[in-house]
């Protein structure tokens, strides 16, 4: 195991343009599991970034939210005004692992993790978040539902590291985080909905139903027209355009498929007054 | 009293034994067999290892018999040609880098041709899949009391039920571990384990060595839960083998997917009822089917049938029980002991039988108990009559006050009625648990207990009994103390260490409180008889007279205790009559429940638990029994599933084998009812087990009552509840 410790975000961006498969390392969340049987993971080498801290900023422009790449979920629980503008940063920041792991865990991180059943990426998504990646030749920007091409397949090139996210600032008049896992901390999203209407249209986001996090277009154009919706299962057939579950160890297509439905359904008729007149 | 040890393990002070210092020793790991069943055709060693670099051990290694000497010896410490589940021991490799060896591990191929395994415990299996004899049958047991057959034909009503419970994993905080050396002559092991004399007869058998010539010491342990009743035995037989061959201390530490793959878990079951029922919904004929998933090898099982068994009919008056049990090989890990021990699933079904009953007859579940809850002067499936003056209609009663049982019955009716997606029900079990060794079990064990005077006047007690989380050395603490009224810190509990400290039995069936508890207060009594101090001198006198007694060289001061029954006991082992247990411990338990129909998910969100234990010795150790136990048999009601693919374990990983957190657990309130037992120490039961028997089927009983539907299995994970309410 090998260990880089730079001192300066140009100083990392020169290791990662020399080493490319070089692992960024931050909290340690995702990489550090089940650590003593990892042989492999043992055998590679880490670029720490945890030492940078012109990267753990939170800050507010004139139309974004700019959260550096190690901006912990715990950074953005201790700003109220993330809570106020961005409710569901902080919905979903609180249901990451537990406290320890909030602490520790980046939002940078779980984009670069590309885990299906992330929490934070999809909360990012439905706000239209987008990445800024940087590498020796410079920045440049990517939108987050533009940032997955497949299982673990990153938009990221090698030599590249985030340097932030930024999130726009707009004002949402329906949005909700809805993890279904199976205990209530410590716990692996089975079926995550992401629901977010603004100016600029509805967003929803499905986490644990496909490879990646993923936008839903089928669904955020049957809310975009009015399509009436009298049952949880009129929404089954634009869900599996729109997604591909699995069977695994935690759940069952099936399961994930119908409970997916059920969540935007009752949800919906709980939070937007326009999708309860549809019925 | 605080917990004496309670500052250590909660500042991480206390050192477990992967913690204890040790020089110059070697790590151990274990090469499994990667199939179901099978014959090994071939072991075949990387070559990109340098294997002259470790210590290497088989079959061929053991000095005696290739036997794990529990209740038989059908299981072998490594395999030698045929394997009967996933992840059986085969070989063993130490190495002084953990690393090195991690790899090594690796490098080990087990070739095997496969045979075909059994998984499914109740259907009859296939010639080709017989590996016991004649049928796979590794216990049959039977109670019989009136005529049931003659009771059902002639009832109003006949009532039929099946339930099925799933295999439980302990999952204590600490996994197992072993460290291994010799001393002279003599082999000693230390490690985290509940039993120390269990491991000691597996050692001596196995290496072929006298009691002498073997130790066992009981490191501070990190929870058993019955998971290290039997296979630290195993686990130290097979550090002891790779310290031996090596001439150095050989330390294993489990991972915890190893530990949670290999390791034994709470036996699966199957259980059939059939009920004669009067219109009232007095029992009339109670006809029981009970079939336990074994796994490979005998082990505990027969025990584990035999208490599932005697507990399969409740705490009800019946005059015509018939109760027969079997347990059928498998080819999964062998299943063990687990709090309980058979009666947590034969009380799961009988409990939500209950309810059936009184769904089916109209009766409300609260008065179906009342009508059948045993009165004292009746008496129990095995015909054990019930004296001793507890009040179970009282239990009953303080349980649906405490909960507000028939209030909030009627403020969730209306909730249902009016919430979109939020179903909320409440349910109620009552049961009942005995403590100590089954029938004759604490006869045939002889427990032995000791009290030593010291030199500076405190005293010593001695018993193989271990501490593993429940509170064990602050117990013994508090009754010789309060016995022989001194400061509690005048007295010292030993280290469990078989050369130091004598025979009285295995730390199991919540006997320790109650029966080795006892013997405590029995040696302390010899103790002052020896002195020739009687129990009314005045503070300071026996101290005095132990200080004196070693200033007179007098020798070693030792009272001494041996297991005596209670009188009036009879138990007829071969027939299955009579006084099945000393005492029971009585119990009224009532969940409330809400379930959210958008992902089918059930929580639980308030607990009573109101109990009657005789006598409370120790207020806090006992509402963490009682509180820890709800926890563990609310995981197993509704999120604990043991995933098995081609017999072997697939989700052993915390991740994925979801037990409750803090975030999960509803207030748990409880109430204790006290009725001293009089051969208890200090007037107390066993309560370790009870908590165990009772949340489950009151989960289940919720959710019934909020959703309209019969669970019938655990657990009651969003997909089968998905199932249940989709038909």
């Amino acid at each position: 195991m090998r260990v880089l410790m730079p001192e300066s975000v140009s100083e990392a961006l020169a290791f990662k343009a020399t080493n490319p498969d070089i692992v960024p390392i931050a909290g340690g969340t995702d990489l550090l599991v089940q650590w003593p049987g990892q042989l492999e993971r043992q055998a590679a080498s880490y670029l720490d970034l945890s030492g940078l801290d012109e990267l753990r900023t939170i800050r507010w422009t004139q139309d974004t939210l700019e959260l550096g790449a190690l901006t912990t979920y715990w950074d953005t629980l201790c700003q109220p005004r993330v809570g106020v503008e961005h409710p569901l940063l902080h919905d979903a920041a609180r249901q990451v692992g537990a406290i320890q792991i909030q602490t520790r865990g980046t939002w940078a991180g779980n984009i670069i993790n590309a885990s299906p059943a992330a929490d934070g990426v999809p909360v990012l998504m439905a706000y239209d978040a987008t990445v800024v990646l940087a590498s020796v030749d410079g920045e440049r920007q990517v939108p987050l539902s533009a940032f997955y091409h497949g299982y673990k397949q990153l938009e990221a090139r090698p030599h590249e590291l985030i340097r932030k996210i930024l999130v726009p600032r707009r004002e949402h008049d329906v949005q909700f985080f809805e993890k279904v896992a199976p205990r209530q901390a410590q716990a692996i999203t089975v079926v995550g909905v992401t629901v977010a209407h603004s100016s600029c249209g509805w967003r929803v986001v499905a986490s644990s139903m496909a490879p990646t996090v993923c936008r839903c277009p089928h669904l955020e154009s049957l809310l975009q027209e009015g399509t009436p919706v009298s049952c949880p299962e009129d929404l089954l057939e634009p869900l599996r355009a729109d997604v591909s579950p699995i069977d695994d160890l935690r759940s069952s297509a099936h399961y994930r498929e119908q409970v997916m439905s059920r969540v935007l359904y009752f949800n919906l008729g709980e939070t937007c007054p326009a999708f309860r007149s549809t019925r | 009293m605080k917990r004496l040890e309670g500052l250590d393990k909660l500042t991480g002070r206390e050192l477990y034994i992967d913690d204890l210092p040790l020089e110059g020793h070697l790590w151990g790991m274990t090469v499994r067999c990667p199939i179901a069943r099978g014959r090994v055709r071939e072991i075949r060693f990387g070559e990109g290892t340098d294997w002259s670099q470790f210590v290497i051990v088989d079959h061929r290694d053991i000095p005696g018999p290739n036997e794990l000497r529990l209740i038989e010896t059908d299981m072998p410490v490594l395999v030698a040609e045929h394997a009967r589940y996933c992840h059986e021991a085969v070989l063993l490799l130490a190495h002084p880098s953990r690393r090195q060896l991690r790899h090594a591990v690796r490098e080990v191929q087990v070739l095997m041709d496969p045979e075909e395994p059994v998984f499914d415990f109740t259907c009859a299996p296939r010639p080709e899949q017989i590996q016991h004899g004649q049928d796979n049958v590794l216990e049959r047991l039977r109670i019989v009391k009136g005529d049931v057959e003659a009771a059902l034909a002639a009832a109003p009503h006949v009532i039929e039920g099946v339930y099925e419970t799933g295999a439980q994993e302990h999952l204590y905080l600490e996994n197992n571990g072993m460290v291994a050396w010799t001393e002279g002559d003599t082999v000693v092991v230390k490690g985290s384990l509940q039993c120390p004399y269990y491991v000691l007869n597996s050692l001596t058998w196995a290496l072929e060595r006298d009691d002498a010539r073997v130790r066992v010491i009981q490191a501070p342990t990190g929870g058993g839960f019955g998971g290290k009743e039997d296979y630290p035995s195993l686990l130290a037989l097979h550090a002891a083998l790779l310290a031996l061959k090596a001439g150095r201390p050989v330390k294993m530490i489990y991972d915890r997917d190893e530990d949670m793959a290999a390791t034994p878990k709470r036996h699966p079951s199957w259980v059939r009822h059939r009920t004669g029922v009067d219109e009232s919904g007095k029992l009339l004929a109670q006809d029981i089917e009970v079939i336990l998933d074994g796994g490979a090898y005998v082990t505990l099982t027969p025990v584990v049938l035999s208490r599932a068994i005697i507990h399969a009919a409740g705490p009800y008056a019946c005059d015509n029980v018939r109760i027969a049990g079997r347990a059928m090989l498998t080819n999964t890990v062998p299943y063990g002991a687990f709090r309980g021990f058979g009666a947590p699933q034969t009380q799961f079904a009988n409990e939500r039988h209950m309810d059936v009953i009184a769904h089916t007859l109209g009766i409300e579940p609260a008065e179906l108990r009342r009508i059948n809850l045993l009165r004292d002067g009746q008496s129990t499936s095995t015909g054990q009559v019930i004296e001793g003056g507890t009040d179970r209609q009282a239990i009953l009663q303080t349980a649906l006050e405490s909960s507000e049982y028939d209030d909030r019955r009627t403020a969730h009716t209306a909730f249902n009625t009016s919430h979109p997606y939020l179903r909320r029900g409440i349910g109620l079990a009552t049961f009942y648990h005995g403590a100590g060794f089954t029938g004759s079990g604490e006869v045939y064990l002889k427990s032995k207990v000791r009290v030593a005077g010291l030199p500076d006047g405190k005293i010593e007690v001695q018993t193989a009994n271990t501490e593993i989380g429940q509170g064990a050395i602050t117990v013994f603490t508090e009754i010789a103390a309060a016995h022989l009224g001194l400061p509690t810190n005048d007295v010292l509990v030993a280290e469990p260490d078989t050369h130091r400290v004598p025979n009285s039995g295995p730390t199991v069936a919540s006997r320790t409180a109650m029966v080795v508890g006892r013997l405590v207060e029995r040696a302390c009594d010899d103790l002052r008889a020896r002195l020739g101090v009687d129990s009314g001198t005045s503070d300071g006198e026996l101290q005095r007279a132990i200080v004196e007694w070693h200033e007179r060289g007098q020798g070693p001061l030792v009272g001494e205790a041996l297991y005596e029954p209670p009188p009036g006991i009879v138990w007829d082992e071969k027939n299955y009559r009579g006084d099945a247990y000393g005492t029971f411990a009585w119990a009224a338990y009532v969940a409330e429940v809400e379930v959210d129909l958008r992902s089918y998910t059930a929580r639980v969100t308030d607990f009573v638990a109101v109990q009657e234990i005789g006598r409370v010795l120790n207020p806090t150790l006992a509402l963490g029994q009682i509180q820890g136990g709800v926890v563990q048999a609310i995981g197993w009601a509704l999120t604990e599933e043991c995933q098995l693919r081609d017999g072997a374990m697939a989700n052993n990983q915390l991740t994925n084998y979801i037990i409750p957190t803090a975030a999960d657990v509803p207030p748990v309130r409880v109430v204790f009812l006290e009725n001293p037992y009089p051969y208890g120490a200090r007037g107390c039961k066993g309560i370790g087990e009870l908590p165990m028997d009772g949340p489950a089927p009151a989960v289940a009983n919720a959710i019934a009552e909020a959703l309209g539907i019969e669970p019938h299995a655990i657990p009651l994970t969003p997909p089968r509840l998905m199932e249940l309410m989709t038909p």
